[in-house]
């Protein structure tokens, strides 16, 4: 352990694998760096691309920040307190940073989906509903009943529901409550949708529907997830990024990455040879 | 990278190394065979042949012992990465040492069956220098996967040419005898088939190199593929 934080004193050589052709770019972060405080940087000079169509895993120990990254990408972090961001975050090209962009239109556009499902205190309906009547997306009741349907069925809850709506959304399964929520997410038809640790609190048999799930919304999404599960990270992800104490330590393809890393940190991460 | 760093888990450390144990001490149990079998070609010792043909078994059976335990580790702990690519190399190599097994168990059946004093012919010296090679390859295969030695095992690779050479050499004067002594034709027969097991043990060697090369460094460098 004391050789690693030796390592990380000096600038780390990140190994950023093949890059992404220009058209292909989903996110592109560059030189991001992320302060809590004035003196306490959690996220250090990070540069890497998220391609589009595809999901992109970010994995790491505990406190590498990967998640805090992950609200960078529709600016979660700016309702934090004391955090500040700086870099180039361009989503399709754009700076999300820029005057122009305002922070609830972002999150219209980057989903996401948290660790805990949490629906609403509200009706199935309703919570699928709440977004797209927020953000004026139907004109009448029956294109809010078929964008509720259609965002029920992209998240496989359609067939579950469809004669409970007014069910409470709390009264579902945590698999199906985790569903529920990436189908609020998609009604308000987004290009990239985030999840943060979408299936730690889930069986395995839930935790399968949800990866299943996410393997059929990266035809239609982008996907960026953040996962302590190397399995999952490695069963479900295009490309995998690793991130230890801040950095970007490597990111390359998921099976590079998962047989051949070049970096001896995320051997040692995924080999289990530290925590 | 040094796959002898520990992991968290020590008990998953205990079960990589069984694995390797396991393997080296199937080396070990298929070069005494080899060893055993070319003796009994060339210098006629035809109880070590003997003992070949019955042990051959126990060969067997660690292949299907080892083959069990990687099945285990890889259900079990979903290796990735060095360890992957051990497991990995693990089932290949073993099965390259059955079948060096089963070649040796052919030569020891083959030597027990001449009936020509094999140190008088012409050949002797070619097929003693073949056996010689094919035994130090296969010897430095085993200590290049035991130390994990990729400089020594690109040489051993790179042995297996000259082992061909001298293979098609000897096959060639195998040919004339053919020829020119109708008498034994089928001893002369038997000794080619001999011949061409060993220099099969040979290939199986030059294979257990390429996986060290490719548990090391994680490239595949089989059929000349340097990338």
């Amino acid at each position: 352990m004391k050789d690693i934080k030796q390592n990380l004193t000096q600038e780390l050589d990140q190994t950023s694998g093949n890059p992404l052709l220009e058209e292909n770019i989903k996110i592109s972060c560059r030189k991001v760096n992320v302060y809590y405080h004035k003196n306490v940087q959690s996220i250090f000079n990070v540069s890497f691309d998220i391609a589009k169509n595809q999901i992109m895993a970010m994995i790491g120990p505990s406190g590498c920040g990967k998640s805090t990254l992950l609200r960078c990408f529709n600016r979660m972090n700016d309702m934090i307190e004391e955090c500040v961001v700086d870099g180039d975050i361009k989503l399709d090209g754009e700076n999300i940073h820029s005057k122009n962009i305002d922070p609830v239109i972002l999150r219209a556009s980057v989903g996401m989906v948290f660790q805990k499902p949490n629906p609403f205190p509200k009706s199935i309906y309703d919570n699928v509903a709440y977004g797209p009547k927020l953000h004026g997306l139907v004109r009448n009741s029956s294109e809010l009943d078929d964008i509720v349907e259609e965002s029920l069925t992209k998240a496989g809850l359609w067939k579950e529901t469809k004669d409970c709506l007014s069910k409470a959304g709390t009264s579902l399964s945590g698999g199906q409550q985790q569903r529920l929520c990436i189908a609020r997410t998609i009604a308000i038809k987004p290009e990239v949708i985030l999840m943060d640790e979408p299936t730690s609190a889930l069986d395995p048999i839930a935790t399968a529907t949800i990866e299943e799930l996410m393997y059929e919304l990266k035809s239609s999404y982008t996907i960026a997830v953040v996962t302590h599960s190397m399995q999952q990270a490695a069963r479900i992800s295009d490309r995998t990024a690793y991130f230890h104490l801040g950095r970007l330590v490597e990111v390359n393809d998921t099976n590079t990455v998962f047989t051949n890393p070049v970096h001896e940190l995320t051997e040692n991460y995924i080999t289990g040879r530290f925590g | 990278m040094n796959i002898q760093q520990g992991h968290i888990s020590k008990e998953y450390n205990d079960e990589l190394e069984q694995l390797r144990l396991q393997v080296l001490s199937m080396g070990g149990l298929v070069e005494e065979h080899f060893k055993g079998a070319t003796d009994s070609l060339l210098k006629g010792e035809i109880v070590k042949a003997q003992n070949i043909s019955k042990n051959d078994f126990k060969v067997n059976a660690m292949e299907v012992e080892i083959d069990e335990g990687c099945s285990n580790v890889i259900a079990r702990r979903q290796p990735a990465a060095i360890d992957l690519r051990n497991v990995f190399a693990v089932i290949k190599i073993v099965t390259d040492l059955e079948r060096i097994g089963d070649e040796s168990q052919k030569i020891a059946k083959f030597a027990s069956e001449l009936k020509i004093n094999i140190k008088t012919t012409k050949f002797y010296t070619g097929l003693k220098k073949l056996a010689k090679n094919a035994i130090n390859m296969l010897s430095s295969a085993l200590n290049c996967y035991a130390r994990l030695d990729v400089d020594k095992a690109t040489k051993v690779v790179q042995m297996d040419s000259t082992l061909d050479n001298e293979f098609a050499d000897l096959n060639l004067l195998l040919t004339n005898c053919l020829i020119e002594d109708k008498k034994n034709i089928e001893d002369i027969l038997k000794v080619m088939w001999c011949a061409r097991s060993i220099e099969r043990v040979g290939d199986h060697a030059k294979n257990i190199c390429q996986y060290v090369v490719y548990v090391a460094h994680g490239n595949d460098v089989r059929h000349g593929n340097s990338e």
